[in-house]
């Protein structure tokens, strides 16, 4: 299973709002994608696309062999007839009827054709398998938050989608029942075997359960891939930034060495050896990206080796990870506890980069 | 208490079932003009809608003065209608029945599709990604989401059609045992100097609009969801 989807829709400026064009080539295999990026990006217009909401001005959606949508053609199928299970912002359960009749009025919505038992046994089944069977008498307003996650989840699966569409499905729920959630859509993508796409603006959430990224801004992607191609080598300092995990530094390559496969940067007053940089040339300015996590600080001790710059101390905050020190230059590492402990009264530390962390992007 | 058995309560009995006919046709004609201004865009749509409002506007006579043309025996309308129902429609019971249909339908339209907008567009999405018709969704899932507020409107639109008086006195006219509705017995009794009648009549109406009311009011108070877990 796999979707390309060409899509180009503008949106008129109204009273509070400039004019919109989305305009992006998706494609997404099974398993999950996510679509990253900030409030208003046009993500959700994506899947109102996809899901036969929203109707494109130009392009072409082909999820397999079927169809979609052809602006060419005039080809524009009704939601009814694509099959996407839709979860919304919300789960959009039916209020005014229990979750068994839910998962009801979606098997005959659609399975009319078969049989009664067979229906009856399908939503048994998935009832059993989401952990709702003793709950399925109750109606959604009963339900804890991640209750009517699992659901809306059940209830879309019912008719066995080609396509899932989840727009911020984890909004609102606790790190906990979060956790609980996404276990419950990684055994669905491995069961499955469909694509998922995923709408967020939460890092977080890409992080654990994303195999493909797309990062949106604007209505334009402006990086598509794997999960660890983007992580690991965001294309620009502003996908960089969006990403929001890097130290952005001014850097300008001083060596590059192919035969070693290294490469030298310098970094203010010191220097940084890296990968060997393919394409690049010596004096070549730019930035050094490197995600806080990958940055080690120690104690100064006046030690010059390679790959440590040496800098002040601004201050420091506890994160969920422990504590995050803020160094000048806009610099951030975060450490445990007791490695804080033993870095205490020190105003200049040193902070260490692994070579195969340094990454470098040009101007 | 003999006044009371004196009476001809025929004018009520008349009211009674013109407004529930009329109602009925409001329910079902009205509510599908309303599902198609909440959720249907097309051009002329504005123009439906002004339409729709024109009856209230307008002052009775002159709506009444339309539908006598526009149903008299020498219009096409005013033809074909005899030739189907064998009898006019001006100066009968039916024609009450349009008269107080005209005098409810509109604001049921205005107030129904504002009824209609507010159940939230996502349960509708929802039931049409699962694959379930426009029909079946609006049966299963709008209707029972916002039948409250449709039924409190359908209680106000009895008791606006049991109140109808200018078109219904140009349309069915003021004969006694035949069109003469709770309204127009009223008028008739004032003019004709039967105070004790229109006394009684005016209680009645009063007491038949408070009696629908209430429950309207019942039915239309938001209802705040309960602790949610």
């Amino acid at each position: 299973m796999s979707v390309d989807a060409r899509l180009i829709k503008r949106l008129p400026a109204i009273a509070d709002a400039d004019s919109f064009e989305l305009n992006v080539h998706l494609r997404a295999e099974a398993g999950i994608t996510a679509i990253f990026g900030p409030s208003g990006a046009g993500k959700t217009l994506i899947l109102n696309c996809l899901g036969g909401f929203a109707r494109p001005d130009e392009g072409r959606i082909l999820v397999d062999d079927h169809l979609f949508f052809d602006a060419a053609a005039g080809v524009h199928l009704s939601p009814q007839e694509r099959r996407c299970g839709y979860i919304f912002q919300d789960h959009a359960l039916f209020p005014h009827m229990s979750v068994r009749e839910n998962l009801r009025f979606a098997a005959a919505s659609r399975l009319s054709k078969t049989g009664r038992l067979n229906r009856h046994r399908r939503i048994k089944d998935l009832l059993e398998a989401f952990e709702l069977t003793d709950l399925a008498g109750r109606k959604p307003m009963q339900l804890s938050g991640g209750q009517k996650q699992r659901a809306a989840l059940a209830r879309t699966l019912v008719n066995e989608p080609h396509l899932l569409l989840l727009d911020e499905p984890a909004r609102g729920l606790d790190s906990r029942l979060r956790e609980g959630f996404y276990q419950v859509l990684r055994r669905t993508r491995d069961q499955l075997q469909i694509p998922i796409l995923l709408v967020t603006h939460d890092l977080e959430e890409c992080f654990e359960l994303a195999d493909f990224i797309c990062l949106i801004e604007n209505g334009r992607f402006t990086q598509a891939g794997s999960r660890d191609a983007v992580f690991k080598r965001p294309a620009g300092t502003d996908i960089a930034r969006a990403l929001g995990i890097y130290n952005i530094l001014p850097a300008e390559i001083e060596a590059l060495d192919p035969g070693r496969n290294t490469s030298r940067l310098r970094v203010f007053e010191f220097a940084l050896d890296g990968p060997y940089l393919p394409g690049r040339l010596i004096g070549d300015q730019g930035y050094l990206c490197v995600p806080s996590s990958e940055f080690r600080a120690g104690p100064f001790d006046n030690q010059s080796s390679s790959n440590r710059l040496v800098l002040r101390l601004i201050g420091q905050t506890p994160s969920s990870r422990g504590i995050r020190l803020q160094f000048e230059h806009g610099v951030a590492a975060t450490v445990t506890e007791s490695e804080y402990r033993s870095l205490q009264g020190s105003d200049r530390l040193t902070v260490e980069i692994p070579q195969s962390a340094v990454y470098f992007i040009g101007k | 208490m003999l006044a009371l058995i004196a009476i001809d309560w025929f004018p009520l009995w008349l009211s009674l079932r013109v407004a529930a006919i009329a109602t009925a046709g409001v329910l079902t004609l009205g509510t599908l003009v309303s599902y198609v201004l909440s959720h249907k865009s097309f051009r002329g749509k504005h123009l439906l809608d002004s339409l729709i409002t024109l009856p209230l506007v307008l002052p009775p006579t002159v709506l009444g003065y339309y539908l006598l043309v526009l149903a008299g025996r020498a219009s096409p309308f005013g033809h074909v209608y005899e030739s189907i129902f064998g009898q006019p429609l001006v100066f009968t019971w039916q024609a009450a029945v349009v008269a107080a249909f005209l005098h409810s339908a509109p604001i049921y339209i205005k107030a129904a599709t504002a009824v209609l907008e507010a159940v939230d567009y996502r349960f509708e999405w929802a039931a049409h990604s699962l694959g379930a018709s426009e029909w079946r969704t609006f049966w299963r899932v709008t209707l029972p989401l916002a039948w409250r507020g449709l039924a409190s409107l359908a209680a106000l639109s009895f008791a606006r059609a049991l109140g109808d008086f200018g078109v219904t006195i140009m349309l069915a006219g003021n004969i006694p045992g035949r069109t003469q509705t709770l309204s127009v017995a009223i008028y008739d009794a004032v003019e004709s100097g039967d105070g004790t009648l229109a006394r009684v009549l005016v209680v009645v109406v009063s007491a038949l609009a408070i009696a629908l009311l209430w429950p309207a009011a019942y039915l239309s108070r938001r209802t705040r969801p309960a602790t949610t877990a």
